[in-house]
């Protein structure tokens, strides 16, 4: 569904992506993981168009999406940023109905509140907080909510940046489970990037590792443990010595 | 090499002034294509006019009192030194409807108004919710942009007709109280003076200066750098600049409505 295709992108002499190339199939939730710094992030920024690519392709269903119509090619897509990134002016779920109260997915303030609050549920908060602004909620309430407008329009590709960053342990359970269930249930196309390896194995069918730049590995999560490929390895038993270079 | 340096580096501030300039442009011209096509936001548009009007109305009134009865005082004192006490109330009142009233109304909005925009945009830009509305089908120029430029461009004006009504008062006031005026005459005076232009020119003033506020504060906050010391930069170039336009266009303004 979503295929990237030798996509480059540097940032002055920073090169930072030096030819991905990599195929999530329709309805499976793939988890980047990498190093801090190494472009997982610019990575889902190509995808959006929030950053554009300085080589190669990236193709949603076939469709190159630089060429697409921008607003249709939205409108498929929810996002969980990595801080909430709530608008702080708006009520929590007029963060979480934004979409149902502006633009194609538009309907009337009543229905768009109605879903909010079954959104605010799904993702197990109570209706009450739904007047109150993000600011008076704790850090796992706000990626609760960010969550919920993440799947208010049911959008058919889903995007998680760092879910559980910054989340006690418990609440980072909570949040992977949610995710788990989400995508399941939604049966939505999955793409989340993380170095928190708990959420690796909650989230993912099929787990990347980005690393200088291309795809390191690839693979089902159930052959994650099992590979030889020495970054991997390093990377998911967090070993200070091997082949990825690492300030001490 | 040690000769050229100097004029390397020259060169490249003016480069690099140019590419500034040309980007505002750019930014401004976007801007103004935006305002003429939908979708719009009434209530981000409302909020604006209240945040930008409404609560900037006592900074401008004091602004404006203050300067009424300072400039009285000051056209008295150097009015007597050839038996010219008289032109008190005309020169207050020109002088405030035509350049102290948009001006430093003006200057008092983009301290208030150009910093406070930076600020929030800029905070928006670095927790991703810029990113967030794009990702929501929203175009930013056109949810937390327009409104805020359209909202100055015709609030300012407003404030400062306001302010020079209230800064005319100010010089009434000093007039009356301290320099001895006839509180009738001194009205009379003002009112015979003026003409509808001096009052037009200063409220087109505004409305530029209003514009420009607004640009600059959603610009540094478009642009902003990551962090706080990035918004900070953002906030504090945003007032510098919409301070040093608000002083250009107010001369040019006035080359072109008062000079043959």
């Amino acid at each position: 569904m979503i295929d990237l295709v030798d996509v480059h992108k540097t940032f002055g002499a920073n090169r930072v992506l030096q030819g991905v190339t990599l195929a999530v199939p329709r309805g499976q939730s793939m988890v980047v993981i990498g190093g801090s710094g190494t472009g997982k992030s610019v990575l889902l920024k190509c995808i959006l168009g929030l950053v554009h690519p300085d080589a190669g392709q990236i193709l949603i269903e076939g469709q190159d999406v630089t060429r697409a119509d921008r607003e249709a090619f939205l409108s498929r897509f929810g996002m969980l940023f990595q801080g909430g990134a709530l608008f702080d002016s708006l009520h929590v779920w007029e963060n979480v109905a934004f979409r149902l109260l502006r633009g194609p997915h538009r309907r009337p303030k009543d229905q768009a509140r109605a879903i909010a609050l079954e959104k605010l549920r799904r993702v197990g908060l109570n209706p009450r907080v739904a007047d109150l602004y993000p600011a008076e909620l704790s850090g796992g309430m706000q990626k609760r909510v960010g969550l919920a407008r993440a799947i208010a329009a049911d959008p058919a590709i889903i995007f998680f940046d760092e879910p559980t960053t910054g989340l006690d342990p418990i609440m980072s359970g909570v949040i992977n489970d949610l995710i788990r269930e989400i995508v399941t249930e939604m049966g939505a196309t999955a793409m989340t990037i993380t170095h928190d390896m708990s959420s690796v194995r909650a989230i993912a069918d099929r787990v990347a590792m980005l690393h200088a730049g291309r795809i390191q590995w690839t693979g089902p999560v159930h052959e994650m443990d099992a590979t030889d490929d020495p970054y991997v390895q390093q990377f998911i038993n967090g070993r200070a010595n091997g082949p990825i270079e690492s300030l001490r | 090499m040690i000769l050229t340096a100097p004029v390397a580096r020259l060169g490249q501030s003016v480069l690099a002034l140019l590419a500034a300039v040309g980007r505002v442009a750019l930014f401004a011209l976007q801007v103004v294509s935006h305002l003429f096509r939908p979708p719009l936001y009434p209530r981000e548009f409302l909020s604006a006019l209240v945040q930008i009007g409404w609560l900037s109305l006592p900074v401008v009134g004091l602004t404006a009192i203050f300067t009424g009865g300072a400039l009285a005082l000051q056209i008295y004192s150097g009015g007597a030194r050839f038996n010219a006490e008289a032109v008190v109330p005309s020169i207050v009142a020109i002088g405030m409807v035509r350049e102290l009233g948009p001006v430093l109304g003006g200057l008092m909005v983009a301290a208030r108004v150009a910093s406070s925009i930076a600020a929030e945009i800029g905070t928006m830009k670095v927790t991703e919710q810029i990113d967030a509305l794009v990702t929501l089908s929203t175009n930013p120029v056109k949810y937390l942009v327009v409104p805020r430029v359209l909202a100055a461009t015709l609030t300012v004006p407003v404030l400062v007709g306001v302010g020079d009504a209230i800064g005319i008062a100010g010089g009434w006031i000093v007039g009356i109280t301290r320099l001895g005026f006839n509180s009738a005459t001194y009205l009379k005076n003002t009112v015979d003076f003026l003409e509808p232009w001096d009052v037009g020119s200063g409220l087109v003033k505004g409305a530029v200066f209003g514009f420009l506020v607004a640009l600059m504060g959603c610009y540094h906050g478009m642009t902003s750098d990551r962090g706080a010391q990035g918004v900070g930069r953002a906030t504090k170039s945003a007032v510098v600049a919409a301070s040093v336009l608000i002083l250009a266009a107010n001369y040019m303004l006035t080359e072109l409505f008062f000079t043959s």
